[in-house]
């Protein structure tokens, strides 16, 4: 009897189920608080014509952009994509379908998704690009634009510390768009640095609760720093 | 002379007040941070889930875990706190933040501001910048006057695509400080040692120019 126990034994178990074609949601912002080994994982399964919702698409070498070379996304929904010069390249020459969308309206799509609302209006783009072919509405003298939620085949999810239950916390800015991913998958799976046992989080401090979550592992990370900047101190 | 980075940066710390919650852009806005006046309390909203924002670490401080918005290493101040992304843009479009400074490549009379692409040029991405534009009052823009070709970027109608649509009423270039209101420039005040005819040359907009018009001063 698993009963509400979330651990899996492997990455591979982690990822089954993940086919072609499906939508991922994963957490993290640049290289901070991203699933890198359960995107490590997807990179091994070589599965294709994927549709990734992400603030951002990592670096040539480094989080989603390992999954550009081999052509796995098909589709990337983020809200920054520059400093990487291989999704450029695909997203010039066309070979990648790239969806701009403003940061808080993405985690705002992620999060009205988790929460049974399909859709909802925003002040953010209204006038601008992004706001072309979607429906304006004036209420109360401001125009605001209907943006969806977008709801995950998979959600892909890095936080600091679970129990087994799957109850999580987030460490500092590493925590950024994980909880409202880890709400917006039909099957959202969490990689984490520790695993306690239940009882040992105090309920108090759990930035998401297990019933999220659907599968747990303990992963080592690589943590890369995008821009290291320091102050001299004499 | 026009403007150093470093002195629109100054110019802009002018404009804080005690117990504002502050988000500054990627860029020259980054560098109002180094111009808070000690005398004064202002807090640093970083939309990638941090308000209370610090300086940048010690080789020793540093820790993966915590950036700014630029991706940038960084520190917690005193009273810190930490939220995700989806709380972070209901600070943001909430209007809770207080101010709100952030560059662009072109504003227009009537208060436009494109800042996220060039097309066919440069397609990186708004991240928080129409969140940022749509939610808050209090913004200032922060850019250079001109084009290096000495192309004006304060438009009758912006040129490049809309990052946001009628949301700004301050510009501060490396020649002057501006204002937008009722389909106009407003010259409020100008760089020291920079005339007048050299702004109007160089505003593309109508700008209406005050009998007086103070210098900056620092």
């Amino acid at each position: 009897m698993a009963g509400f126990n979330k651990v899996v034994a492997s990455y591979e178990a982690a990822m089954a189920g993940l086919e072609d074609n499906m939508t991922v949601i994963a957490g993290g912002f640049g290289l901070c608080g991203i699933p890198e080994n359960l995107i490590k994982e997807i990179k091994k399964k070589g599965t294709q014509g994927l549709t990734i919702v992400s603030n951002n698409c990592g670096t040539t070498t480094h989080g989603l952009g390992i999954l550009l070379p081999e052509k796995q996304i098909k589709k990337m929904i983020a809200s920054y994509v520059g400093e990487n010069d291989e999704f450029e390249r695909q997203m010039m020459s066309g070979e990648l379908e790239v969806e701009l969308t403003p940061q808080g309206t993405l985690a705002e799509k992620m999060r009205a998704a988790g929460a049974g609302i399909p859709a909802f209006f925003t002040a953010t783009g209204v006038g601008t690009p992004i706001a072309e072919g979607k429906e304006i509405r004036n209420i109360n003298g401001r125009e605001y634009v209907l943006e969806h939620s977008i709801k995950g085949d998979f959600a892909i999810v890095k936080a600091w510390k679970a129990d087994t239950f799957g109850n999580l916390v987030f460490r500092k800015t590493a925590r950024n768009f994980n909880p409202m991913a880890a709400t917006a998958g039909n099957i959202t799976v969490v990689e984490v640095e520790e695993i306690v046992e239940p009882g040992q989080l105090d309920p108090d401090e759990i930035h998401t609760p297990g019933i999220y979550v659907d599968r747990l592992i303990k992963g080592s990370f690589e943590k890369t720093i995008e821009q290291r900047t320091v102050r001299f101190t004499f | 002379m026009a403007l150093s980075r470093e002195q629109l940066a100054q110019r802009v710390a002018q404009e804080l007040q005690d117990g504002y919650y502050v988000n500054l852009g990627i860029g020259i806005p980054t560098l109002v941070a180094n111009y808070i006046p000690q005398d004064m309390e202002v807090m640093l909203q970083s939309e990638n889930g941090l308000l209370g924002m610090g300086q940048f670490p010690t080789e020793e401080e540093i820790d993966a875990d915590l950036i700014n918005a630029g991706k940038q290493t960084v520190t917690m101040a005193t009273g810190a706190s930490i939220f995700d992304s989806a709380e972070s843009f209901a600070m943001i479009r909430g209007g809770h933040v207080d101010l709100t400074v952030l560059g662009a490549f072109e504003v227009d009379v009537q208060g436009n501001i494109a800042s996220y692409m060039i097309p066919g040029k440069l397609i990186k991405g708004m991240g928080g910048a129409m969140d940022l534009v749509a939610g808050a009052d209090n913004i200032i823009v922060t850019m250079t006057h001109a084009s290096k070709h000495g192309d004006s970027k304060l438009l009758t109608k912006c040129s490049l695509p809309l990052t946001g649509k009628g949301c700004i009423k301050k510009v501060l270039t490396d020649l002057a400080f501006i204002e937008i209101k009722g389909n106009k420039f407003h010259l409020l005040e100008r760089a020291p040692g920079v005339s007048i005819e050299e702004i109007i040359k160089l505003t593309n907009g109508e700008l209406v120019v005050p009998q007086h018009v103070p210098e900056m001063h620092f």
